[in-house]
Formats: structure tokens, sequence, C-alpha cells
């Protein structure tokens, strides 16, 4: 109780932050001229309900007030930066604090890049589908409506980018495992396999994760380089699946297998808008060439997508995105009576939208993911809207469909929900 | 003394044409597309805009960009690296511009980590939500339209441009004020299908740097909407000796130290 009044008080404080930003831009300036320290950031306030009842979950999908804070001083030999988020969480009741950012990046030679610290990495040529990506994601707050900012979990590593000629070599290190956050129940119901039926806080998902650093840790490497308007890369990955997708038959928790993944993208100009086309091989290694069903099998990842300009500031693109399980024979006759057979190809098919009016101040966006063979999906519009230049305004819907209850979006169909942010950049 | 005479009668015959007749179109406005975009090697400039509603309401947008020709009145770089406002501070936003092509362009959003590259073939969109478009910053291709000079005052050449692709475009003509000395456009007035004004880009105050004429401070208005948008070019500089490597994705993640 005592928390959830803590919460509430936190959730009234940014509005009280919100008005002392407008004195803060001179706090800003202040510590740019004196210090050349670089202060930026926002304050913002997020609520959501569920479209859909669940008697396992809360009405409330999201209620959060959410103050972010970034700092930066460019020294002429090296970069520090700072983010962090103070979040007061009125669905768990907490209030939380994340470093998104805490590095120091420099260049030690002409021909390499370091950055060592805490930071958020992408790479990859998907829209919202991760082949070669393997850096942590956070897809509770991607299904719940925070910014899109929040799909990308940060993590503590190692950057290192060389650049010879036309190629590029980066290297990323990270000394313990991490892995996403995924729906366990908590926030958002899912099926259960084992129970048979979709679950929620009555059976929140239990894991063990890797954690020995230095022994439980993660390297991925890309090669890129660009042939003309074509940009070419090659990957590798080292460490585990970013989700639990093992069980350990004794403790009866959720685990982390080990995981390798090689891969390879393309992405270029073409028939006046972007294609790109992206390659992984997921090798688990520990799924015993598909034979121990407590382990996910290794798989093929592929995609192809395009993106065009599709009318006046109006932009289309679609992908498709097949997965498929090696060695499927296998997997299928290790797998215990009763479990749910997955099939040997899941299809996926997305769908981006996006609308820009009134001087670009107005967003209308759609995102949606549709899968042919299990006939689910998650349907995202979305609506932004700037006031100025320090008020957002945006809101939308998460809308989860699907024919069955075990299969990929038919897992989280009772979480559908609907929700509004309003946002003070300053 | 005859001599002398022959020789000023020989030179003026000879030079005259050149003087009384204009330079060609072609010439013009191959000048002209020269000063206005190709100034230097490369360049540097801060810009700040302020951009008015047609209530009077204003935005602004702070940014930095550096160009790097490839070829005079040929290929071009450009890397815009934001400072304002806040939500898209340190985004930055990269072009190869293209003459023969599409140009290619790229986004750096520092908040994923992500570098976009970006679909979008139209070149009459606006720039950062402003009245500037896309071709106002990095140059409308000549071959788009075709030429004829209008007018020609003591100060100016008048230049009447219509596009070859009417369908592309969003206006029917346009006209540009070319100052004979320094060949900078300094006015382009727009007419839409009706052939009625609509907008107007006007350069507003010009200085010399580095020994280079430079618009600092430029003015679209876009009647139509009453909406107007200020651009304040400041430090600017020329010839700093900015690589090509510098636009490629390196340098999206990590900007380099010229954009301070």
């Amino acid at each position: 109780m005592k928390k959830k009044i803590a919460a509430l008080l936190l959730c009234a404080l940014p509005p009280a932050a919100v008005w002392a930003a407008d004195e803060k831009q001179t706090l800003a300036e202040r510590l740019y001229d004196k210090y050349e320290v670089e202060l930026l950031g926002f304050a913002e306030t997020r609520v959501g309900a569920r479209l859909v009842d669940d008697e396992h979950e809360d009405a409330m999908s999201i209620g959060e007030a959410r103050t972010q804070l970034r700092l930066s001083r460019d020294f002429d030999s090296f970069l520090v930066q700072f983010k962090g988020d103070l979040l007061a969480d009125a669905v768990t009741e907490e209030l939380d604090a994340d470093i998104r950012e805490l590095n120091v990046s420099f260049r030690p030679t002409d021909w390499a890049d370091v950055k060592i610290g805490r930071m958020v990495s992408t790479w990859g040529t998907g829209d919202m589908i991760f082949i070669n990506d393997m850096f942590p994601k956070d897809w509770q707050s991607f299904f719940i409506g925070r910014d899109d900012e929040y799909l990308k979990q940060a993590s503590n590593v190692i950057k290192t980018g060389f650049f010879f000629g036309d190629y590029s070599l980066d290297l990323v290190y990270a000394p313990l495992f991490q892995g996403s956050e995924y729906i366990d129940g908590e926030r958002l119901s899912y099926y259960n396999p084992s129970a048979g039926r979709i679950v929620g806080q009555d059976m929140v998902m239990e894991d063990s994760e890797p954690d020995r650093w230095f022994r439980d840790d993660e390297l991925s490497m890309r090669l890129s380089r660009s042939f003309a308007q074509v940009e070419a890369a090659l990957y590798a990955y080292s460490g585990f699946w970013q989700e639990p997708e093992g069980m350990d038959m004794a403790s009866g928790k959720a685990v982390y297998p080990p995981l390798n993944v090689y891969g390879a993208s393309a992405r270029s100009p073409m028939f006046g808008g972007i294609g790109n086309a992206e390659f992984g091989y997921y090798d688990s290694t520990d799924d015993e060439s598909g034979s121990n069903p407590a382990v996910r099998p290794s798989e093929f990842r592929i995609l192809a997508g395009f993106e065009r300009e599709i009318g006046h500031e109006l932009t289309g693109s679609v992908q498709y995105y097949i997965e498929a399980i090696d060695g499927y024979d296998d997997y299928e006759q290790a797998l215990p009576p009763g479990m749910k057979t997955r099939d040997e190809y899941r299809h996926l098919l997305t769908l981006r939208l996006t609308k820009l009016m009134m001087n670009q101040n107005l967003t209308l966006s759609l995102f949606a993911y549709y899968s042919p063979t299990d006939n689910d999906g998650n349907v995202r519009p979305k609506v932004k809207y700037k006031l100025n230049d320090h008020w957002q305004l945006d809101g939308g819907l998460n809308f989860f469909f699907g024919d069955e209850e075990h299969t990929f979006w038919g897992r989280f169909q009772d979480n559908s929900n609907a929700f509004v942010g309003l946002r003070y950049n300053f | 003394m005859k001599k002398t005479m022959l020789f000023s009668l020989l030179a003026l015959l000879v030079v005259s044409p050149a003087f009384a007749a204009d330079p060609s179109v072609d010439e013009i406005i191959s000048k002209a597309n020269l000063a206005a975009y190709y100034g230097g090697d490369d360049g540097r400039a801060e810009v700040k805009m302020t951009i008015k509603d047609s209530q009077g309401r204003e935005r602004e947008r702070e940014f930095v960009i550096l160009r790097k020709d490839k070829a005079d009145g040929g290929a071009q770089l450009f890397y815009v690296y934001f400072k304002k406002p806040s939500d898209v501070s340190k985004m930055v936003f990269m072009v190869h511009k293209n003459t023969d092509k599409d140009d290619d362009r790229w986004m750096y959003l520092p908040a994923l980590d992500l570098v976009k590259r970006i679909a979008a073939s139209d070149k009459r969109t606006s720039f950062v939500g402003s009245n500037f478009m896309y071709e106002d910053v990095s140059g409308r291709n000549l071959a788009e339209d075709s030429h004829e000079l209008a007018q020609s005052t003591n100060t100016h050449y008048v230049i009447k441009n219509t596009p070859k692709k009417p369908g592309e475009v969003e206006f029917s003509s346009y006209t540009v004020q070319i100052d004979k000395k320094t060949f900078l456009p300094v006015k382009a007035v727009y007419l839409d299908k009706n052939g009625k004004e609509y907008r107007i880009v006007e350069a507003v105050k010009t200085e010399i740097i580095d020994g280079i004429p430079t618009v600092t401070e430029s003015k679209v208005t876009d009647i139509a909407a009453g909406s107007s948008t200020v651009s304040k070019f400041s430090n600017v500089k020329y010839n700093i000796g900015l690589t090509e490597d510098l636009f490629t994705e390196r340098y999206l993640r990590r900007p380099p130290r010229e954009i301070r």
C-alpha cells in the first residue's frame, strides 16, 4: 500500500518536472556554457487499458510516469554519454531506474573506434524483425505502448569498429549475457504449453539466467562493405537464445540454451524504393540435431523486404519472413506426446504505412504482423502529434489475434490494449 | 598611335559581343547552380530555421550541415546533424546526391542506434517540416526543367523554368532572379497550376565568406498556406578538408568533430 502511494506520488511529479523544465532550459544552457555538458531529456505520462478481459491480469496495461535525462560531454579525444530513466509504474507498483547509456567512446587510431560501457546496439536490415541483431530487446515495452525506443534494451558491452578501405568490421562483446525481456505472464498473459492454456499472474514463467561473468558471455560480429549502392554484410554470433527457449527438466525452470548464429544481409535502392534481404542460420547447439525436445531446434530464418514512397508524405513497406526448422523429422519424433507440434515453416508478413500531415507535425502510422500459416497477428496503429517544439501527444492500439492459442501471436490474444501518452521534451 | 587604335578596335570587335550580349541560358543556370550549391570543394554551416505557421506560431530547428562535392555541378555528399528541438537532437540525416539517379539517403536514430535507409524519392516534400523542400536544400537537377532567359536587367538575369514532367511537381513554372555579379540566385517565384504566384524563395542576406559569395539568410514564403520559414546560416566555412569517408555509416554512429 505504501508502495502504491509512493508510485502515485511520483506519478504526480512529472507535471512538476514539466513546469520546472522551462527553467531547466537555462540550466541546460548554463551547463553547456560552463562545462560543455549537454543536458536533454523529457518527462511523460502514459496510460493504457486492456481491450479484452483477462482474469489473470490487471485491467490497466500501462500506467506510468517517466523522466529521462541525457547528459553528454565531448572532450576532444573522447565522448562521455549518460542516459537514465526514472519510472513510477502503477501497474507493478514499483519505482524503477534504468540506465540506458553510460559509456565512453574514443578513436585510438584512424582505423578503429571503441565504445565501452552501457548502450543500445542495433544492426541488420529488418524492420521490427531481427535475424542477425542479437542485442537484447524488450518485447513487453513494445506490446504495452511504450515509445519504440524501449524495444531496445541497453546492455553492458565493449564495442569496437575496425575500418580498412571499403571494409568495416564490428565486434560487440558482452562479458555477461543479458537476454531479452519476454512475455512471462506478469503484465501480459501468454499460452503456456505445459499448462495447456493461457496463463498470467497465476503462473509467471520462472527462468534461470546464465550468470557467470566472462563465461556466459556473448560475441557479435559484423563484416560489412558497400558495392556501389548495395550495402552487404556478413554476421556471426556466439551466445544464447535471447528468450528462454529451453527447459531444465530437473528444476522445471526455463533456461537459455546456447546458440550460434551465422548470417548475411543486403540492402539496396531498387524500383524507386529500398529493398532488403537477410538470412540467418540459428545453430541451437544443445538441440542434438533436433532430438532434444527440451531445447528449441536449429532454424533457418529468411527475410525479404521492400519500402517505397507511395504518395505525398506517405511511405509503405512490406516484408516477408520465413522461419524453417532444421531437421524437422527428428524434432517431430522427439517431441513428447501431447505437446503441440510446431509447423516446419512459419511464414510471416509485415506491413508498414506512415503518413505525415500538418507540416510533419502529425504522424499516422500502422504496423502489422500477420502470419498466413498460423492465421494470427499483431496490428499496431499509432498517431503522434507534436503540439510544439516541446509537447507531444501520442496514442495507439496493440491488437492481437489468432485462431489458436498456442501460435506465436495467438498466445498473446488476451492482451489487446490501447494507450495514450503525453510528453514534454526539454 | 594608329597601331594602338587598331588594336583597340580589334579588341572591341572581338570582345564586345561577349560584353553586349548575355551569356547563354545554359551558361547562366550552370554558373548559378555552382554559385548556389557548390561553393568551395567542401563546406560547413550552422543553420537555424524558424518556421512560422499561418497563426504566427513558431517552431525551431537547429542543425549543422557538412557538404563535400565529388565533382563541380555533379555528385555531392551531405551530412546534417540535428541539435534542436530536443526530440530530434543527435539524429543525423545523410544524403549522397546523385545527378544521374535517385539520391541515397540515410537517417541515424541514436535512441535505437539505428541506421535507416530512406526510401523517399520525392524531393518536393518538406525538409524537416519547414517550408524548405529537399530540392531547395540540395538543388534541383537542371535537366528537370527547360530554361529560358525571360529578362536581363542591369543587375539580374531572370530565368523562366518550366518542368519537363509537370505531373511530378506542384508548380507550373518558376522564375529565378540571378545576380549578374555573383551568379547567386536571389529570388525564385513559383506559379501554381493556375498560373498564380504561391511560393517565394529568396536570399535575404548575402556575405562574402572566404572569398565566396554566400547566402547567410534565406526565406521561403508559402503564400497559399500563409506560412514561412527563415534560415540563418552562421559559422560558415569553406575548404576545411572534409574527406569522403566522413559520409559513411561509421560517422553516422559516431559524429565527426566537424559538427561541433
